[in-house]
């Protein structure tokens, strides 16, 4: 890290943004909310210059319909559920798979899908039922994995689909209109896959300048320079500033392994309601590995903890410190929502690194 | 979740019957861990790649992905995300 070249961008965002009144740029990644606390660049920045998570952090925006489908399924004797290690500790409506973990229930954490695959092929009497959710940067393994335990014949591997798509979500904040946002910090390793060519039509339909950029501090602040560069010139366009990893057109293989697993489908985000198109679904062949069809589940109703605001955070319309809850009845250890129990959670960060 | 970790490859195993892809073996500060190379067929031994969830997700220049790693632990600490 360039102690200069990191002061020097601080110096540069700082005159762009001086006198302009309040600048607002949302990342959309929980990755990146993260790195901006962790690494200290959010306390660099110009006080006009408000920086707002989006709907970015896979868990938090996991509605409490799939939570609970995934708890119901916890629950059955002959199940071992494979998740992502944030997912067990979320509240649903009835506990938390920790709490049935506890209880007696398989709940593994695995690192990889291809981990619960493994697991499958190990124990053939168990189901094994992978909660797979994630953006774009993660769907790919997914479907990798369906793939080979289509090829390999395994009858007792299945998912339980909970992907997400960003640009669905990003038209659907841009469309209600309700929070100001100036330009956009996209997410790298989204964009590793699909390409940075992606975001142009959010960049030229809503005039919103798009930033790609990676996660160390320099990174980051580079992309926050060419936004607050284009918002100051009135411009609206992609720049990549994390090309050491990402390319125009993504990862061309990644994005055709998707295509051949899944099909766009709506979906629902917690407190953002269905959007459109946001999510993906088995195609009709590989349909039998979706848990809901061969195990009977469906996604119950997105109710969320009373009080909970984290709608309104990964929306950001709210900073975390500003729901009554915060710090007091909701705390890391005792989390109410989600945003509190993800690492990558906005609450989460808020509390650790901005109390 | 979105996390990637730049890694060296180390060693390639071909994929046996049924496996979608090349297996890796690759070096993340120190520690191996094992990758599919599926989706990143141009990667091959001694090369930088992305690794995430498991999956090598993209190939990197080697000079370049040395200072993301430096920086990267400079900035995250000993923490995963
Ligand atoms: S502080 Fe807790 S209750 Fe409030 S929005 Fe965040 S997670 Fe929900």
């Amino acid at each position: 890290m360039n102690r200069d070249a990191i002061q020097q961008l601080v110096e540069t965002i700082t005159t762009l943004t001086a006198g302009r009144g309040r600048v607002q740029i949302m990342e959309i990644c929980g990755t990146h909310t993260v790195s901006l606390f962790r690494s200290g660049v959010k306390s660099l920045l110009p006080a006009n210059l408000r920086l707002i998570s989006g709907p970015g952090c896979p868990v938090c925006v996991t509605s409490q319909g799939y939570l609970d489908a995934a708890c119901e399924l916890a629950d059955r004797p002959d199940v071992t559920i494979c998740t992502y290690g944030d997912m067990v500790r979320v509240p649903g409506s009835s506990g938390s798979l920790a709490e049935r973990r506890s209880a007696g229930a398989k709940v593994t954490v695995v690192y990889s899908p291809r981990d619960a695959l493994k697991l499958a092929r190990q124990t053939p009497s168990r189901k094994v039922v992978f909660l797979s959710v994630g953006f774009e940067t993660t769907t790919p393994g997914s479907a990798a994995t369906i793939l080979e335990a289509a090829a390999a014949g395994v009858e007792n591997f299945f998912i339980l689909p909970g992907h997400k798509l960003v640009i669905p979500a990003m038209r659907t904040l841009l469309a209600a209109g309700d929070v100001p946002i100036d330009g956009f910090l996209c997410p790298g390793h989204v964009s590793v896959v699909i390409g940075a060519n992606a975001w142009r039509p959010i960049a030229q339909e809503y005039h919103k300048p798009c930033v790609v950029a990676g996660f160390e501090p320099q990174n980051m602040l580079e992309g926050i320079a060419h936004l607050c560069r284009q918002i100051t010139e009135n411009q609206a366009y992609v720049e990549n500033v994390y090309s050491t990893a990402v390319h125009d057109e993504g990862n061309i293989v990644a994005r055709e392994m998707v295509e051949r697993v899944f099909t766009p489908a709506d979906e629902t985000w917690r407190a953002m309601g269905v959007i459109p198109q946001s999510g993906l679904m088995l195609r009709e062949e590989y349909r039998r590995f979706d848990a809901r069809d061969a195990l009977g589940v469906s996604f119950g109703p997105d109710v969320s903890p009373p009080g909970c605001r984290c709608g309104d955070v990964i929306q950001g319309r709210l900073d975390p410190n500003q729901c009554a809850l915060f710090g007091k009845s909701c705390t890391p250890l005792q989390p109410v929502g989600p945003c509190m129990v993800s690492s990558e959670g906005a609450c989460a960060a808020w509390y650790k690194y901005a109390k | 979740m979105c996390l990637a970790v730049p890694g060296k490859i180390v060693a390639v195993r071909d994929a046996e019957e049924e496996q979608i892809g090349p297996r890796g073996v690759v070096d993340v500060q120190g520690s191996r861990v094992e990758a599919s190379l599926a989706m990143t067929p141009d990667a091959h031994l001694g090369d930088w790649v992305l690794v995430h969830a498991g999956f090598a997700i993209t190939v990197l220049d080697e000079a370049e992905a040395r200072e993301t790693f430096e920086s990267l632990n400079l900035a995250l600490g000993d923490e995963p995300t």
